[in-house]
């Protein structure tokens, strides 16, 4: 009992923090606040929109855009996923790879958004120096049964930290497309990986209707 | 189902598989991962066992899900979890992790005994953590390297350090070692549908995330393992959302 008390006063607790920051991101946010201000504004909409948890993707990539886009460094991100080849892709297959591959994540992680209930974030103390410029959050999401592992990379930018890769129960994001991605351009260059990632997201986007 | 499911029987194949690929040597392409010498043989497994798991095993986890109360499952899963955990405390102590060790130990005495022989998890009611370790990951944590990445049939993703894991933690299950043969394959077989339940979920999304469902599954789990044996790779990789560093 007690233990679902203190769950739903850290609930309390987020929302507050959320209200009171949202309006001013401050540019000296530490790495771990954006994390955990990021994570209950998000974790607030979903419990509130219905048809973000049933996975209407309209309303998903909203939201996406809106709230967790602008704190990620989606560009690095995706050149760290395509490695070598980022650097001989024209800007627009730069572009046309970052799009897709932004399609693929979110429809990937929008089931998950359907078993979002009760749960909270833990933000685990940072070990970093004030002087980094890349760091670590670790973080678990406590609901029922273990704790999930969600930790993120940081990179401080002109305005404040963005996100470049996160970890799920151990696994980076990044390094786990890394395979994938050269396995495509080996084959069939970057054009080759460009329909490869259209193409499974429009087989996604059928099956999901 | 039975014939499937004896645990012998598996073995058998999966020591097969393991000559097999012994057998083939170093089949591979211009593209090869250097993790994954068996590339060709695994390739073929994996479309097997992925066949298989399209045929029976997802219907059947699928059909259990939706017909099935879920206090039900989360008994049937607490009663394998239980099980699982003892020989987590051998490894665990195999590992000199005595704090681990003393856990999780603590949190198998608890459900065994206050939970009914494991199905309601009381262990972690009491927040006593479940450190899982099996024998693949004791042979990791003395210094055994992990070989090449290896599918095993039924079994799925592994690797030849990891495959005689699995032969130690068969011969060790308590399940497997149960005299009477249709209680043996009866929990056996409920124990697959229990595993196979709990990654409903997590197949779907891999179904859609993969660009090639192979190698996907491969990274996956070569990175997830060296995580759990405390081999994560920190090397610092090179920006290539930047200009190229100049040629010294």
């Amino acid at each position: 009992m007690l233990r679902r008390t203190i769950a739903q006063l850290t609930v309390v607790l987020f929302s507050l923090t959320a209200l009171t920051t949202a309006t001013v991101h401050a540019t000296d946010e530490t790495p771990d606040g954006l994390i955990k201000r990021v994570s209950a504004e998000v974790l607030d909409n979903i419990k509130s929109d219905k048809s973000v948890q049933a996975g209407d993707m309209t309303k998903v990539m909203a939201l996406v855009d809106s709230q967790i886009m602008p704190n990620v460094s989606f560009t690095r991100m995706t050149a760290s996923a395509v490695g070598r080849s980022w650097r001989q892709a024209t800007p627009e297959q730069q572009k046309r790879l970052q799009d897709e591959f932004k399609t693929l994540l979110i429809r990937t992680y929008s089931g998950a958004l359907a078993q979002v209930k009760d749960q909270t974030i833990n933000i685990k103390p940072l070990r970093a120096a004030a002087t980094d410029t890349e760091v670590t959050v670790r973080t678990e999401v406590m609901g029922r049964g273990e704790p999930i592992q969600l930790d993120y990379r940081l990179e401080k930018v002109a305005k404040g930290w963005k996100i470049y890769d996160l970890n799920v129960l151990g696994v980076w994001l990044v390094e786990t497309y890394r395979g994938q991605f050269a396995q495509e351009i080996n084959a069939k260059g970057i054009d080759g990986l460009i329909s490869s990632l259209a193409e499974r997201n429009k087989s996604n986007a059928a099956k999901k209707s | 189902m039975s014939s499937l499911t004896s645990t012998p029987r598996l073995l058998g194949l999966a020591a097969f598989s393991l000559v097999m690929a012994l057998l083939q040597g170093c089949a591979t392409g211009p593209n090869a991962n250097p993790a994954d010498p068996l590339e060709p043989l695994n390739r073929t497994v994996f479309s097997v066992n992925d066949g298989l798991d399209r045929a029976i095993f997802k219907p059947v986890a699928t059909a259990y899900n939706e017909i099935t109360p879920s206090p039900v499952r989360t008994g049937v899963s607490n009663f394998f979890g239980n099980i699982a955990d003892a020989w987590s405390v051998v490894n665990n102590a195999l590992q000199l992790k005595p704090k681990e060790t003393i856990e999780t130990g603590m949190r198998v005495a608890v459900n065994t005994v206050f939970g009914f022989a494991g199905v309601l998890d009381i262990g972690s009611e009491m927040r006593l953590a479940r450190n899982k370790q099996d024998f693949g990951q004791t042979l990791g944590y003395w210094g055994v390297g992990s070989g090449a990445y290896v599918v095993l049939p039924f079994f799925g993703p592994s690797s030849v350090r990891d495959s005689v894991g699995t032969v130690v933690d068969s011969n060790f299950d308590l399940v497997s070692n149960i005299k009477n043969v249709p209680t043996r394959n009866s929990l056996v077989g409920a124990r697959v549908v229990d595993k196979r339940t709990e990654f409903l979920d997590a197949t779907n999304a891999l179904d859609q995330a993969a660009l090639d469902k192979y190698s996907f599954v491969r990274d996956l789990y070569l990175q997830r393992r060296a995580v759990s044996i405390g081999k994560e790779t920190t090397d610092k990789e090179e920006r290539f959302d930047l200009p190229a560093p100049p040629v010294k």
